[in-house]
């Protein structure tokens, strides 16, 4: 009797320190996903940023030296960074590659949010139908269509033609190698990252709170204002942070539709890896753009949890 | 069982008055289901209604009607003698508590409480004592910043009814406001409901399936089933004069025992049992056809249980074995298998603090069981 009671906790204590074990085990694997596959390339990227640029291979100097008396030596080149200042080309870039995004990331709201709430308030049967023609586009390769759109959008393309066609215009509307176009590709492209999220968000909402508030005395456009609205908040950020960043770094979209006509940083990112070869300040303006998307990010994190913990 | 007490006075409305909800052949069908099977009902002003019934008997699809949040396939709905059918939840002067209560997660306590008056159009100064009242009433003002999350049942469930409550609508309709408490807050909150109904006199509609609750707090209590209502009454006419044999198993227990009419004259019945080979005799104010099978119908508190024999000339008397007692404090509920094979339940209060062995019978002991003529009541169906 008095040995079970003993044995028992022992016993209790191994399968805690077991599961507690795997428990660890578990979340560790996303951690060293994150570190092998994120982690460790951005400090590569950032080593280099700090590097100065060689004519030969790899095109970058190594920043450990070390010097014929033995010592270690860590030569550091801030020069990368503060070129990004001193040419107004850069500096432009960012600032033109973020309104790009923004506007096209509000437009996606705009578009998006109408159609995820329809989605949802649909029968179960045709919801299904209306998810899957939001993800079909996924199963053609995106380059294709940003090309398929170059079709569409060209002088002698099928828009024009049409609008030809119907009398409405004498002459072609330059639509390629424009802001319209990059837009345009932008918001097509990155559509189903804001439909999504949106869409999780509405489903989960409870019909109740908006028959409570019908109830209460408030109108449908009321109820949207004040009870639907505020809830899909969460949707809303988690939709146009999907859009967002990875639009401010587009390349292909703003290349192949905007042409030389729209800078954006994806495209300068590009020119200076490929055509100066000037690896260090590539990766500085890769740096600055992660910076310039995570800091943004970050304070509103911070807010977000100081509000949720008040 | 309580009966009510506080409520016998005023049990019966005022006829005289017109109803101020007036439900006129509502019909509803989802699809080839019928969910409310053409209800007719009348509320009066002041009233604590209760609709009580089954799970899934259409309780909740009555209230949304009620509500305007479903619209009846046929009928017609009257509050105050305005036909109400066709109009939106949001142009009713009627508001809902939620089985769920629906509060908005995002908003306080307090803008929660406010948002039917902010609708309203309420003036700001006016708007926020009035919230500070209703809140006080129920006792949150101390936690009207917090949001609902940060609450407990019972607390949310007082968020739920101040904000239905705060726009002094004329009928409040609450489906099932208690399921979510435990035991103790529940009673407590049953007779909070009935203060605060008293207090700002508004017309309650509450759903229940707790026949408990609805016995406790209502004036009146309609007796659902598949979407039909059975009978309508106090809880002591529902209690006392069932309508049929589903009424009285349905609300308290009852003893109910098969048999034919022998000799009936209008104010007293003789009722063969067969299973028991004897008669007994019941008060009953109508004639019924010799012959007829019928169900006795006796609850377990009025049936008298001893050891001792009465007296020979009591009628209805039956001798039985106790199976098992079941102890609850205040009284016992003996189950007492009759030399017929049946068993018979019979509940008789603790009145002195007796030990187990001065209890009225113990198990195995031969029990006398009898009751009054008045005491019973017969079903024909
Ligand atoms: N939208 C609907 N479509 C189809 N059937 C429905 C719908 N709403 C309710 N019903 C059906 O109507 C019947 C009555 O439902 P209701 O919600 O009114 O029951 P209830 O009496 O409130 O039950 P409970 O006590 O479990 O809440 C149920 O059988 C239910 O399945
Ligand atoms: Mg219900």
């Amino acid at each position: 009797m008095r040995r079970s009671m003993y044995s028992y906790p022992l016993a209790k204590g191994w399968v805690q320190k077991i599961s507690t074990s795997w428990r660890n085990v578990m979340i560790a694997i996303p951690f060293f996903w994150l570190l092998v596959f994120f982690l460790a390339p951005f400090l590569i990227v950032l080593k280099i940023s700090f590097a100065e640029s060689l004519i030969a291979s790899p095109p970058f100097s190594s920043l450990l030296e070390i010097l014929d008396d033995g010592t270690l030596i860590m030569r550091l080149a801030y020069e990368n960074y503060s070129y990004l200042w001193e040419d107004p080309l850069y500096v432009r870039t960012y600032l033109n590659s973020i309104r790009i995004s923004t506007i096209s990331t509000i437009l996606c709201l705009l578009i998006g949010y109408p159609m995820a709430y329809a989605i949802v308030r649909s029968p179960s049967t045709t919801r299904f139908v209306l998810l899957m023609l939001i993800i079909l586009p996924f199963w053609s390769s995106f380059l294709l269509r940003v090309y398929a759109w170059m079709g569409l959008l060209a002088d002698q393309g099928t828009i024009n033609n049409i609008l030809i066609w119907l009398g409405l215009i004498d002459r072609p509307l330059r639509l390629m190698y424009s802001e319209l176009a990059v837009h345009i590709g932008i918001v097509y492209s990155y559509l189903p990252f804001m439909i999504l999220p949106l869409y999780a968000n509405m489903e989960k909402l409870d019909d109740s709170l908006i028959e409570a508030s019908a109830d209460l005395g408030a109108r449908p456009i009321m109820t949207f204002l004040t009870v639907t609205l505020p809830l899909t908040v969460p949707g809303m950020v988690a939709g146009s942070l999907l859009v967002f960043i990875p639009a401010t770094g587009e390349f292909v979209i703003p290349d192949l539709l905007g042409g030389g006509n729209v800078l954006m940083i994806g495209r300068v990112l590009y020119n200076e890896f490929n055509a100066n070869h000037d690896w260090p300040v590539a990766s500085a303006v890769a740096i600055m753009l992660l910076l310039v998307l995570v800091i943004p990010m970050m304070i509103y994190q911070h807010s977000q949890s100081k509000q949720a913990g008040n | 069982m309580s009966h009510g007490a506080n409520h016998m006075t005023q049990s019966e409305p005022n006829r005289r008055s017109e109803p101020l909800i007036k439900v006129k052949g509502i019909v509803k069908n989802f699809g080839a289901f019928t969910a409310v099977d053409n209800v007719d009902l009348e509320i009066y002003r002041g009233e604590l209604f209760s609709i009580l019934g089954a799970s899934g008997c259409g309780k909740t699809t009555l209230l949304r009607i009620l509500a305007g949040l479903e619209s009846p396939s046929s009928g017609t709905v009257f509050v105050d003698g305005i036909d109400i059918t066709n109009l939106p939840p949001y142009e009713r002067p009627v508001n809902m508590m939620f089985q769920s209560y629906a509060l908005f997660p995002h908003m306080t306590v307090a803008h929660n409480v406010a948002y039917g008056l902010k609708r309203d159009g309420v003036a700001k100064p006016e708007l926020w004592k009035r919230v500070d009242e209703i809140l006080d009433m129920v006792e949150l003002s101390d936690l009207s910043k917090r949001k609902p999350h940060q609450l407990s049942g019972g607390q949310r469930q007082r968020v739920a009814l101040a904000r239905a409550l705060v726009k002094q609508p004329k009928v409040l309709l609450l489906d099932e406001p208690l399921a979510a408490l435990d035991k103790r807050l529940r009673e407590q909150t049953q007779f909070e409901l009935m203060r605060i109904q008293e207090q700002v006199g508004v017309t309650f509609v509450v759903v229940t399936h707790d026949q408990g609750e609805a016995m406790t707090l209502s004036d009146r209590i309609a007796v659902m089933d598949c979407g039909r209502f059975v009978q309508i009454g106090s809880p002591s006419r529902l209690y006392e004069f069932p309508k049929n044999r589903f009424i009285a198993s349905f609300i308290g227990s009852v003893n109910m025992l098969a048999g034919q009419v022998v000799r009936c004259d209008g104010t007293l019945c003789t009722i063969y049992i067969p299973s028991h080979d004897s008669h007994f005799e019941v008060e009953h104010g109508e004639y019924l056809d010799k012959g007829a099978a019928i169900w006795l119908a006796v609850r377990p508190e009025k049936i008298r249980i001893s050891q001792t024999s009465p007296t020979s000339d009591m009628p209805n008397q039956i001798l039985g074995i106790v199976d098992d007692i079941a102890y609850t404090g205040n009284m016992s509920t003996y189950r007492v298998r009759t030399e017929a094979g049946d068993v018979l339940e019979v509940t008789h209060p603790n009145q002195s603090r007796a030990k187990d062995s001065q209890l009225v019978a113990d198990w195995g002991d031969t029990a006398h069981l009898c009751w009054a003529p008045s005491d019973a009541v017969l079903f024909s169906e």
